[in-house]
């Protein structure tokens, strides 16, 4: 589905990622884990293009995603869903509007067809009475069940998922974890930045732990969590679990 | 001091300087459009991707902004009419109003320029990320998502233009427009009394100004609502 070779990228002096190479296949579930500041953002921000690699290149179904060529690349980049930690809704749009606007901009569907199809994923996401709500009057989970129901709209083959909790008070953790996780069952294929262990053991294919840039170790989640191999991950994973 | 009050308390002499209070809020009304449709142009080069567009644009906001805006008047007056005559040959019957109104709008237009921009500017950046991702263009973005919220950030100091303007049109009186405060100028000469008269002037300006700002209050908060 997407694979990624020799991903660098630097900001100024700071390297944030070096030589990250890394294949996802269709219906994988991969969680992306590391410590803050190892560069989990910026490879999924690569990865859909918010940032310009500095070197490698990333290939989606083994075509080459290149920025040159615009139009291609435009219509490679609208594969990929992207969910941000703080939501980015649109504050001035209902939460239709919300779902509506990019079907009839980009995709150029009908207003009529937009909303049907609007409708039906709010309702997947258990959020259709909100329809007319603005989101401000929205709870942080709700918010960001709005904003996968956003992007699932433009019809991806996959997701992407930046720290989608991390905002969330407690309690609303859950609700958007549920929903995500019904997208997994439903065979999206999702690489997913996240501090919800729990999430990448039970619902995640596999585990991707990053450190420093790197990769530093790619495995299948329960074998992972088991089994670390390398003393970072080890070390990473005393820290987040409290005993 | 106002020793001719009875005598500068007219309706004739209300009416008259009414009609110059009309003409300040005509050309500060007329100043402040055009002055956002060169904001609007400014900010868009000061934006631009092009190192001559943005180099204009600084060019133009802060010659504008570090100059006296009296001088900016006086020069326009004294320039417009010799480039008129350099080009026709003929000698320009020049209209004051019309040469105020462009020097206010050149002047507007820069105020306005970094206001915009920086109503763009105070637009979350994570809602540039969404379009993207979403597929939108980025002018799509700019006129969908930017602007509508931008506009929001931008009333309160456009408001506050407006009123800047009303009181700077005053300055026009220089080059002889008979707006507010040049027709209290004209009614103590009149009657030696300028104490009258101005006092009248200042309550014209007053109420042109707070009523603005009153207007503007209700805008910002009707604006509001949906957040
Ligand atoms: N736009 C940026 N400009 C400069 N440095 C950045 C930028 N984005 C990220 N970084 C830096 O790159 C490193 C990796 O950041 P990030 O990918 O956000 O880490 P993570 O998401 O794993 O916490 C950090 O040291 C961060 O400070
Ligand atoms: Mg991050």
């Amino acid at each position: 589905m997407i694979r990624v070779e020799h991903l660098q990228k630097n900001f100024g002096q700071l390297h944030a990622l070096k030589d990250v190479s890394l294949e996802v296949d269709k219906g994988e579930i991969v969680s992306l884990i590391g410590p803050s500041g190892s560069g989990k953002s910026t490879l999924l921000r690569c990865i859909h293009g918010l940032e310009k690699p500095d070197r490698g290149n990333i290939y989606m179904n083994d075509e080459l995603m290149d920025p040159q060529n615009k139009e291609k690349y435009r219509e490679q980049r609208n594969h990929m869903g992207f969910v941000f930690q703080h939501f980015n809704l649109f504050p001035h749009m209902t939460v239709l509007d919300n779902l509506n606007l990019a079907q009839t901009e980009v995709l150029g569907r009908s207003k009529e067809e937009a909303t049907k199809k609007s409708l039906e994923l709010l309702k997947r996401v258990g959020l259709q009475e909100k329809k007319d709500a603005y989101p401000n009057n929205l709870s942080g989970g709700q918010k960001q069940r709005v904003a996968i129901a956003r992007a699932l709209c433009m019809d991806p083959d996959m997701m992407l998922f930046d720290e989608p909790t991390s905002a969330l008070d407690p309690e609303m953790i859950k609700e958007v974890l549920e929903v995500m996780k019904d997208l997994g069952k439903h065979g999206m294929t999702m690489i997913v930045v996240t501090h919800e262990m729990g999430f990448a053991r039970k619902v995640g294919s596999r585990v991707v732990f990053l450190d420093h840039g790197e990769i530093i170790e790619d495995a299948p989640s329960e074998e992972f969590f088991s089994n670390p191999k390398s003393d970072r991950a080890k070390d990473f994973l005393s820290k987040v679990f409290y005993e | 001091m106002f020793v001719a009050l009875d005598k500068v308390f007219t309706m004739e002499n209300v009416l008259y300087l009414g009609k110059g209070a009309l003409i300040s809020l005509g050309m500060a009304i007329l100043s402040l459009l055009i002055g956002l449709v060169l904001g609007v142009l400014g900010a868009s080069a000061k934006r631009s991707r092009f190192f001559i567009l943005r180099a204009i644009g600084n060019f133009y906001v802060e010659i504008i902004r570090g100059t006296p805006m009296l001088l900016q008047i006086l020069m326009l007056f004294s320039v417009v009419p010799s480039i008129y005559t350099a080009i026709t040959g003929n000698v320009l019957r020049i209209n004051v109003y019309l040469i105020g109104v462009i020097a206010m709008s050149i002047n507007s237009g820069a105020y306005s320029t970094e206001l915009i921009r920086s109503g763009i500017n105070g637009v979350d950046k994570g809602q540039w990320e969404a379009c993207e991702t979403l597929g939108l263009s980025s002018w799509q973005t700019m006129k969908l998502v930017i602007l509508p919220q931008a506009f929001k950030l931008i009333v309160p100091p456009v408001i506050s233009e407006f009123i800047t303007l009303i009181k700077d049109s005053s300055l026009t009186s220089c080059i002889g427009a008979i707006e507010l405060l040049k027709a209290s100028q004209v009614l103590g000469a009149r009657y030696y009394d300028a104490m009258s008269p101005y006092t009248l002037a200042a309550i014209f300006y007053l109420i042109m100004t707070i009523s603005i700002s009153y207007i503007g209050k209700h805008v910002e908060k009707r604006l509001a609502a949906s957040d």
